[in-house]
């Protein structure tokens, strides 16, 4: 392929009719095709209109980025698509459940770091916390790292949703 | 009629009547029987019935792509729906509307494992363009008429309607065919004026120009192909078709190369290769146009005209592109022409025809019927030269029969033309030939075969004569899966693995078991006489032909190669091709 062959990560917003089968369809044109899928998040989020909006975090050179988006398009239920990283500004969060086993100083300090991160406790007992974290993916990821050596066992990520900032919508 | 309730089954067959539609090519089980009792309690929609239900949709695709219509399906739940994939698939690469209603077990059972019960929005999802499962007779009328929309408008393609038996039973209100405004869906039809603009100056400043055109053009309508004639004459450039544009610019025209790509001709191949400016309209690029992408005409501005804005930038960067219907984009293209005042610039013009003359005059497809053997070339340029000025339409099996009718036939008209291009499906012919001759009872219609292919769906010879279509069938006959058999020789070390057809039937005792004529020809001396007498013998003809057997096709683009590293009929002898790891790994 006559391409450059640098890869680039891109968040890309799709509003969808939120009908049987349209998460299939948006998934298995990524598997069929061979595209890379880093998360993916969806819920309905227009009840009027009975919409859902798919948010898909991808990577790809920029061709391949362009074709993803192009064939999203393709699908019959699709409304609309942006692409987050290439319109310009947005925010960007994810969510993270990280549960960390430990007792004594190494406790103490999953719940310094959780504070530093404004991460809250959300279930406790003697030997055991679940911290909730949000933050973008790069907080999010450096949270758990940290956490890893306190006695963190079990993490449950939401990946990524995402909106333009400023007034406009998608 | 308003406010009456139908059943879903009537609600179905009402919406078919609607949309047009005369003729339905399927095959009964238990999912689909209200619909087939619908059907037998109305008179405007005729029933093909096949004999296996990939015939069906294969014949779908032939009455589509012959006249621009809409091909539809019924077939029932389970295994009728998984024996028409094949076909779905193959209308999804080709871009051929049909719409396919499949049975499916009542709602309540899906999901258990039914009897019959097969997941076919799950199987045909990534073989459709767009799939419906209908869970209530009131959405029985809409999902039809959507489906129509879907499928004709836009790229055309395949739509599967599953259709639970319960709700075909069911009563509700039918609802005429509205404007179907679509929520989501909307197909840009119209070009983009600043960027036809911008194309058109590019095309008329260019020195080594050439149109490339493909299916596309014949999807849009006959309209297209007549505008694509004018406006390629109005520049005088040189146009090539791929194997699905055939037809859309005549065929015996000056300015027609012939087809490109890796059975195309030394003229197209390297026209490509070295123009300046590349006109793509409704192709896209595929590998078997191209070749080794990275050699791929590498001095080229492209301007690509699609309907599908998938299809740009997929494979080849271009520099301008419109997305938009190929009619209307020529439309507007001519009047920028005309309004601007064009003149291609004649020096270079002149210079660039002296140098494709000088491809042409290689004469890449010349062969020499000598011998006691039946050259392929020539029974193929017999068969057009015998048929020419007949209301004819060929289709075609796949492999090297395909290839050398694709050279050796000349198509002056869009749809006369219909073969399995994209997926490449053994079988196709004889089907589509039916569906053919549904739609054009009157015509000539004929298969071009390959003994292998012909084994695939040789059934349908029972449908065609239940019918008595007069459908003729031209094999040529050289007892080897013959591409197949090529592609050792010229990159195994001809060691021609399962590539040859022991046990073959006697072909003409075959067509005689289903009650049609089987004729064999074996001397070259005796090939016109066989095709008249093919052409003249009234109802269904199997023609065998049999050929040598070792033929190759020839111009050929070995895999993982460049356009302008072509192999020719008379330097391929001796050693193979030089073909590199990564091209051997090429399909
Ligand atoms: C359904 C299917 N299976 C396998 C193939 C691979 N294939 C391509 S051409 C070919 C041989 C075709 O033989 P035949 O019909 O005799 O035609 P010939 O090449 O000899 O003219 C095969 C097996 C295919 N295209 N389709
Ligand atoms: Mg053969």
């Amino acid at each position: 392929m006559i391409e450059k062959t640098e890869i680039h990560r891109h968040t890309i917003a799709v509003l969808v009719d939120n009908e049987f089968g349209v998460l299939a369809r948006v998934v298995g044109l990524f598997s069929g095709r061979g595209y890379n899928i880093e998360s993916l998040t969806v819920a309905k989020v227009d009840e009027k209109e009975n919409l859902s909006r798919i948010t898909i975090v991808t990577t790809g050179t920029m061709m391949v980025i362009e074709q993803i988006k192009a064939q999203l398009n393709r699908l019959v239920p699709v409304h609309s698509i942006a692409d987050l990283t290439l319109d310009g500004p947005s925010v960007e969060r994810e969510m993270a459940l990280v549960k960390v086993e430990g007792t004594g100083e190494k406790r103490v300090e999953a719940l310094r770091m959780a504070d530093i991160f404004r991460a809250s406790a959300v279930d406790v007992t003697e030997s055991s916390l679940v911290f909730e974290v949000t933050g973008d993916r790069e907080k999010v990821k450096a949270f758990v790292a940290l956490m890893e050596p306190l006695g963190e066992v079990e993490v449950c990520r939401t990946g990524i949703v995402a909106l333009k900032r400023g007034h406009e919508t998608i | 009629m308003a406010n009456q309730e139908m059943t879903g089954a009537e609600i179905v067959i009402q919406a078919l009547v609607d949309q047009g539609v005369e003729v339905i090519f399927g095959y009964p089980g238990g999912a689909v029987l209200p619909l087939y009792d619908a059907l037998f309690k109305q008179n405007s929609i005729r029933h093909i019935l096949v004999r296996q239900e990939g015939g069906a949709v294969h014949a779908a695709e032939g009455y589509a792509r012959s006249t621009g219509k809409p091909g539809v399906v019924l077939v029932t739940s389970g295994p009728g729906a998984t024996n028409a994939v094949t076909g779905l698939a193959d209308a999804l690469l080709d871009s051929i509307p049909i719409i396919c209603l499949t049975g499916q077990v009542a709602t309540h059972l899906i999901g258990n494992d039914a009897f019959q019960e097969a997941d076919t929005v799950g199987i045909t999802r990534p073989v459709t363009k767009h799939n419906y499962l209908v869970k209530s007779a009131k959405d029985m009328a809409r999902t039809v008429h959507e489906a129509f929309h879907v499928a004709t408008s836009g790229r055309p393609g395949p739509v599967v309607i599953d259709l639970p038996k319960d709700t075909q039973f069911e009563e509700a209100e039918y609802l005429p065919p509205a404007l179907v405004q679509h929520k989501s869906y909307k197909p840009q039809v119209k070009g983009d004026l600043k960027a036809i603009k911008e194309a058109v100056s590019l095309i008329a400043n260019a020195k080594k120009p050439i149109f490339y055109t493909g299916g596309g053009v014949i999807n849009s309508g006959p309209k297209a192909s007549d505008l694509l004639t004018k406006f390629v004459r109005m520049t005088g450039y040189p146009i090539t078709n791929t194997l699905m544009g055939l037809g859309s610019y005549p065929a015996s025209d000056r300015q027609f190369l012939g087809m490109l790509g890796m059975h195309g001709t030394y003229e197209a191949n390297h026209a490509m290769h070295d123009c300046d400016v590349m006109i793509c309209i409704g192709a896209r690029f595929d590998d078997r146009i191209t070749g080794r992408l990275d050699a791929f005409s590498p001095n080229s501005k492209k301007i690509h005209v699609d309907i599908d804005p998938s299809s740009i930038n997929k494979n080849v960067p271009v520099d301008i592109p419109i997305v938009g219907d190929v009619a209307h984009i020529l439309e507007d293209m001519i009047k920028v022409w005309k309004t601007d005042v064009c003149r291609p610039d004649a020096a270079a013009l002149e210079e660039w025809w002296q140098q494709i003359e000088g491809w042409r005059s290689r004469d890449c497809l010349k062969f020499t019927q000598s011998g006691p053997i039946i050259k392929p070339q020539y029974a193929l340029s017999r068969l057009n030269e015998l048929t020419k000025g007949k209301n004819r339409y060929f289709t075609t099996e796949v492999g090297q029969h395909q290839m050398w009718a694709a050279q050796y036939l000349q198509f002056e008209e869009p749809n006369r033309w219909m073969t399995s291009g994209g997926l490449g499906t053994m079988g196709y012919g004889l089907p589509s030939a039916m569906g053919v001759q549904v739609a054009h009872p009157d015509a000539l219609v004929i298969d071009v075969s390959g003994e292998a292919s012909a084994m695939m769906n040789i059934q349908e010879l029972s449908t065609i004569m239940q019918y008595r279509l007069p459908v003729k069938v031209f094999l040529l006959n050289n007892e080897y899966m013959g591409m197949v058999r090529q592609w050792q020789e010229l990159l195994h070390g001809s060691r021609y693995s399962e590539s040859y057809m022991e046990s073959l039937p006697d072909f003409v005792k075959l067509a005689e078991a289903f009650g049609g004529t089987g004729l064999r020809c074996t001397d070259p001396d005796k090939v016109d006489e066989a095709i008249i007498q093919m052409i003249e013998t009234d109802g269904p003809v199997l023609l065998d032909m049999v050929v040598d057997k070792e033929e190759n096709v020839f111009p050929m683009v070995p895999s993982g190669a460049a356009h302008n590293e072509m192999l020719l009929a008379d330097n391929a002898e001796g050693e193979g091709p030089e073909v590199s790891r990564e091209g051997m790994t090429l399909v």
